[in-house]
């Protein structure tokens, strides 16, 4: 096991250690700098307006509050689980920004900043972690699935997604949300075989954070996660999963190209988790705190603070205006979420088939008679 | 003698522990076992002691577990792999109905396959989709494998070791919200046979079947009915293949009546395969059906409801009610 680092030719940068920003990854398309310096890129170029990156900022910043708010409430029991997304703002900003309307977006657990783009009410979310529903939202309506739990299932969903809107000649794509340990399993390689073969108009998004819970990337590949694509037959790009900007350039324009017919391409956005896997991990038994120091000076938010300060775009009163909204928001999912009437207990029986069985329907009788049978009766 | 109280995750892991100084042979594959212990914690500390070659964290990919494993095995390994949540062994599903069940008869038993497949099963943990699933029957329907779901922290103690020195593969399963249990473990005595069902209370009224974390759920009914003067007799059938049934028909011809409680839904779980044994081991015994309490025939549902799918000690009482008003 250990002799594999060792006989590895192409060494992927050791989490912390490869600085996206600096040289030695020539590979890794910037806009940003972690300083918050606008620099340009000869493959991706970005046009946004003022108010567009204002915009981009408060939705970094909400997301962030949100993710907050929601890590307090689960310690505070009234969350079943919290999978944080700390750190992962820009990443997930910067693609869900990019998607049209019309596009698809098929996520894991952790794609919160998604579901913000997407307009998802963050309580339907929320519904889900406190353990009322598989999630409240209407993946129809909004065009952002259900969470998917199961790693990586969903990069075949988004395949064949996409398989249909080619079918259809619809002039829109699908965006695939993956870890990097997701890349290990059998159907996301299922997934990118399909899409290649197919020229399927998928773009497929993966998180680098460097772990899958406790364990680093190093063990899922041995080559950087995006060179793997090659292989595949489609283009694969390393984009700073902290720089908001880079992210939103290269998701757009490889969406475009998927719109245009020109097949997959794979994102490896480079990034890193810097809070727990969920709030029932403890990552101190696997990674030292220096690690996430190193990441701290590469937080996505603060680097576009910078420079919208740096560059007259954002005042501090602009800034004070989204810290306040934040906390409204804030306020809105926790009461939100205090007041979430559990669901009748007969809501198990519903939706199980398009029309119910006989059999089912009995059970559900024998259910509510059986809870009508206590006195005072739990239903 | 040398009896200690250990929780259940406590006493796998020493189990476990005990296997890999007992035969070097033995590895540990699956996700996070290594540093992080498991997200159950029951590999804790092994990968310190037995270095990263015996207890592997491997890539996230649970076909890549077991399809390993087999390779592995035919070179005289004894692979104990971990799915991390019974949800997630689906992916390795192909592997292990197609492959590791039936190598042994396939090479006319050149090639056995000492597998062990750990799964922490169960709900009531309060989890999200996929964490609280009961896939017995799924494994038991399928020639070639052994299902043993332990209740007590000394069958975990004993029966992982034993499931891991057994030729057979085996699907051994953990009560994951029983982890935290305490009991006595006679670490120097003799276990019982691992493919035995046990009385673990005498009745005289009604018989009442369980296995893994039910058990004591069947336990906490037969208090609460003792306290209304009826006697239920509770079996832990500890092996869901092969099962045990001699001391259940033993048992229902005393009793007459026959109730079987798991997690897993009732239609086709293993509470139907019992029912009809009983029937015909002792039909004229009887003097109720066979009754199941069971899981609903739904989805596992959000963790808020899952009290209302889950069997409780009510819902075993409101079957043992039946099954005397028969
Ligand atoms: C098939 C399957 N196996 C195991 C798990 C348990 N599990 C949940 S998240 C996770 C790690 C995922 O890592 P990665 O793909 O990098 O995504 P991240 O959590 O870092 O966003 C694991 C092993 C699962 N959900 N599904
Ligand atoms: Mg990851």
């Amino acid at each position: 096991m250990s002799t594999l680092s060792q006989t590895t030719e192409v060494v992927d940068p050791v989490p912390g250690a490869g600085a996206p920003h600096l040289p030695g990854q020539p590979d890794l398309v910037q806009l940003l700098t972690p300083e918050g310096e606008r620099v340009e890129h000869p493959d991706y170029s970005l046009d946004v307006s003022d108010e567009e990156l204002r915009q981009l900022y408060r939705d970094l910043a909400l997301v962030r509050r949100w993710d907050v708010e929601a890590t307090a409430l689960q310690r505070q029991g009234e969350l079943g689980i919290w999978a944080s997304l700390l750190g992962q703002e820009a990443a997930q900003v910067g693609a869900g920004r990019a998607l049209g309307e019309d596009d698809m977006a098929f996520r894991t657990y952790r794609e919160h900043g998604v579901a913000w783009t997407r307009g998802v009410d963050p309580l339907h979310v929320m519904s889900l972690f406190r353990g009322v529903d598989q999630g409240g939202w209407d993946p129809v309506a909004t065009r952002f699935n259900l969470y998917t739990v199961v790693i990586g299932a969903q990069t075949l969903h988004a395949t064949g997604y996409a398989m249909g809107l080619q079918r259809d000649s619809a002039e829109s794509a699908t965006l695939a949300f993956l870890g990097d340990g997701a890349t290990s399993q059998g159907e996301v390689n299922e997934a990118m075989i399909w899409a290649a073969t197919f020229s399927a108009p998928v773009v497929f998004f993966c998180q680098n954070n460097q772990y899958a819970i406790s364990v680093p990337i190093e063990r899922q590949s041995r080559v950087p996660l995006y060179q793997r694509a090659a292989g595949f037959g489609f283009p694969g790009v390393r984009v700073d999963g902290n720089d908001v900007l880079a992210v939103l350039a290269v998701t757009r324009a490889a969406l475009a190209a998927a719109r245009e017919g020109q097949g997959p391409t794979f994102i490896e956005a480079f990034t890193y988790r810097m809070g727990a896997h969920t709030t029932s991990d403890d990552p101190t038994r696997y990674r030292l705190a220096s690690e996430l120091e190193e990441w701290k000076l590469r937080d996505p938010i603060a680097r576009l603070k910078a420079h919208l300060s740096r560059s007259g775009i954002a005042d501090a009163g602009f800034f004070a205006s989204v810290d306040a909204e934040g906390d409204e928001l804030a306020a809105r999912i926790r009461r939100g979420t205090l007041e979430m009437a559990d669901p009748a207990g007969t809501e198990i029986f519903d939706h199980v088939y398009a029309e119910q069985t006989p059999e089912l329907a009995r059970q559900r009788e024998e259910f509510v008679a059986y809870h009508a049978s206590f006195e005072g009766g739990h239903q | 003698m040398s009896t200690e109280t250990l929780t259940i995750g406590k006493a796998l892991n020493l189990g476990l522990r005990k296997a890999m100084e007992d035969d070097a042979k033995v590895l540990l594959m699956g996700e996070d076992i290594g540093k992080l212990g498991g997200v159950f914690r029951i590999t804790d500390g092994l990968q310190k002691d037995f270095g990263d070659d015996r207890v592997v964290d491997t890539p996230l990919a649970e076909a890549g577990i077991l399809g390993t494993a087999v390779g592995l095995a035919m070179r005289g390994y004894r692979p104990v792999c971990e799915i991390q949540f019974d949800g997630f062994v689906f992916p390795a599903y192909n592997q292990i109905v197609t492959q590791v069940a039936k190598i042994h008869a396939r090479s006319k038993g050149r090639l056995p396959m000492p597998i062990v497949i750990r799964i922490p099963f169960g709900g009531g943990i309060g989890a999200v989709e996929h964490h609280s699933e009961s896939p017995e029957a799924y494994f038991a329907h399928t020639a070639g494998l052994k299902v043993v779901a332990v209740s007590t922290p000394s069958d975990a103690y004993w029966g992982i070791q034993q499931a891991i020195t057994h030729p057979d593969p085996i699907v051994f399963l953990e009560p994951k919200r029983r982890y935290w249990e305490k009991g006595q473990v006679d670490v120097d005595g003799t276990p019982d046979p691992l493919f035995a069902s046990r009385v673990v209370r005498g009745g005289e009224d009604v018989t009442v079947l369980a296995y893994g974390p039910m058990v004591k759920t069947a336990l906490q009914a037969a208090q609460a009915a003792a306290e209304e003067g009826r006697s239920l007799e509770v079996i832990d059938l500890r092996t869901v293949s092969p099962l045990d049934l001699a001391p259940v028909f033993d048992s229902v011809r005393r009793t007459g009546r026959c109730v079987v409680v798991h997690e897993a839904p009732v239609t086709l779980g293993l509470g139907s395969e019992i029912a009809a044994r009983v029937t015909e081991e002792c039909f004229h015994s009887l003097e109720a059906p066979v009754l199941r309490v069971g899981g609903y025939d739904t989805p596992y549902p959000p963790s808020k409801l899952e009290e209302e799918y889950l069997p409780d000690l009510d819902r075993v009482l409101d079957a043992v009610d039946r099954s005397l008003g028969f």
